[in-house]
């Protein structure tokens, strides 16, 4: 006698209705699937009209962050069986406006990724030219910003932020931990030009640390941290810029 | 293409136990701008005369002095278990290619709290 | 450029932060139950009145009652914004930086004066 396990699914059909509403389907139970594994039964063998991404099925690529049970989590990395009660319900990730089904419009989030200048920018004249090779770096330097390069742009800390939730002109978490990224690689000149995204009002002070985009986090990238230290940065940039208004930090 | 938003409501801190637990971390703040009025009041009358002082102290025996002290207690003492808890987030210290770890910078930090305390007490209470 | 003034606000919030994690809770113990209790023996009045009418112990509780006036400020601030307050931020920000000098204010004067 095989157990069954139900999905509580957000549906969104734009050119049916105009509200969303719940379709729950019933699925197999098996020990190893995830709640991709539960979807994509659905799509393959009840109902092919439900839309949803993803793709390396494994952890790396980003694509399936939904919520489940109210918590935003990679659908690969979801198990059916940590779900005792057998039933779980699928939302479409938090904090973003809804296409269709699951699916959400990224739009605002690649805008910010491209917004804090994520490539090594390097100060006036100091370009290495190419005959002279690479920027070189010890593993001591790696260490320091090592952390922030592990995003692979999920969105799931974007979903769990409540201060995202309420206004969606907050730069973000992964945003600003991919501005850390480069911030603190040795081989970068550009925080400054970061700074005017970064250290506004809808930058790092926004952020009230809630700490829950740390706690979500499938890569233990720890955003969290990487705003809490840029605030720590700025304010000694700003303070410094009082002091001597014509020198500017790296 | 209309695109649906959820509506979030102002009650949202309600719908999760880390969000709760968030807000409490918040409105501590509110017993700590409370204690800092007791202690202007104290520091008044510790300044003023004898029998000022005298029935302050009476009066901190009191069943509300008591209860007021017990529950800003219990938020201010969250507050300062939430604020050390996070200093090692805040402060990245690398020794080399190791990170220094969270548990060592939280662990130098209760340990001052500890001494501060005892100072305190010495300080105030003598010897 | 819009980069903001928000560092001088935050510094002012995690200064009286630390300040009163690591100074209240203790604080509390004294006033609460080892003043009023005599648990420490007898604690004269003495000592306690000569303490805070020296000037370099005055300077002390002027930070240590200042700075946690404006943690608080910064934190309801926000606090208040993200429960729904948003629209009038901007009294909000006036009624709890506000109050927080005022403190600062109260303080300097009871201080000034004992």
């Amino acid at each position: 006698m095989s157990e069954s396990f139900e999905l509580e699914i957000f549906r969104y059909c734009p050119e049916q209705d105009t509200e969303p509403f719940f379709k729950s389907y019933e699925v197999p139970f098996r020990e190893d699937w995830v709640v991709l594994d539960a979807i994509n039964y659905i799509k393959d063998e009840i109902d092919g009209t439900l839309s949803y991404r993803w793709s390396c099925r494994m952890g790396v690529c980003g694509s399936c962050g939904m919520m489940v049970n109210g918590e935003p989590k990679l659908t690969c990395s979801a198990f059916l069986k940590d779900y005792p009660s057998r039933k779980i319900r699928v939302e479409p990730l938090q904090g973003f406006p809804v296409e269709r089904d699951l699916i959400f419009e990224m739009d605002d989030f690649m805008n910010k990724l491209t917004e804090v200048k994520p490539y090594l920018l390097r100060k006036e004249g100091e370009e290495k030219p190419l005959e002279e090779g690479e920027y070189l770096q010890s593993p001591a330097e790696l260490a320091h910003y090592k952390q922030y390069t592990l995003c692979i742009n999920c969105m799931l800390c974007y979903a769990a932020c409540p201060i995202y939730a309420l206004d969606s002109s907050f730069v973000g978490p992964a945003a600003i931990a991919l501005a850390q990224r480069y911030n603190l690689d040795s081989r970068d000149q550009g925080r400054n030009q970061r700074q005017e995204v970064i250290a506004s009002h809808e930058g790092i002070w926004e952020c009230t640390f809630v700490g829950e985009c740390s706690v979500v986090c499938p890569k233990d990238v720890d955003p969290a941290a990487a705003i809490q230290r840029a605030k720590v940065s700025s304010t000694l940039d700003w303070f410094k810029e009082m002091m001597i208004p014509r020198s500017k930090g790296k | 293409m209309t695109t649906y938003r959820k509506p979030v409501s102002n009650t949202w801190w309600l719908e999760s136990k880390p969000y709760f637990f968030f807000v409490i971390r918040e409105f501590t703040s509110l017993f700590v701008a409370g204690y800092c009025l007791f202690l202007l009041v104290f520091i008044a009358k510790a300044g003023d005369s004898q029998e000022a002082y005298a029935t302050l102290i009476l009066s901190l025996k009191s069943p509300i002095s008591m209860v007021l002290h017990l529950i800003s207690f219990t938020f201010i003492l969250y507050h300062a278990i939430t604020w050390f808890n996070l200093t090692p987030k805040i402060m990245v210290l690398h020794l080399g290619e190791e990170r220094i770890p969270n548990a060592l910078i939280a662990g130098a930090v209760y340990l001052s709290w500890g001494v501060v305390s005892l100072i305190i007490s010495w300080l105030i209470l003598g010897g | 450029m819009s980069k903001s003034n928000e560092p001088v606000l935050w510094l002012l919030f995690s200064a009286g932060g630390m300040i009163s994690a690591m100074v209240f809770p203790m604080l509390l113990i004294i006033t609460g139950v080892i003043l009023p209790f005599e648990l420490a023996g007898e604690v004269t009045f003495e000592r306690i009145h000569n303490a805070v009418k020296n000037p370099v112990v005055k300077l002390v509780l002027f930070f240590v009652i200042a700075l946690p006036f404006f943690h608080w400020a910064h934190r309801f601030r926000f606090t208040l914004i993200d429960i729904g307050l948003k629209p009038i931020s901007f009294l909000i920000s006036l009624l709890c930086y506000g109050g927080a000098i005022t403190g600062t204010i109260v303080a300097a004067f009871i201080l000034w004066r004992i």
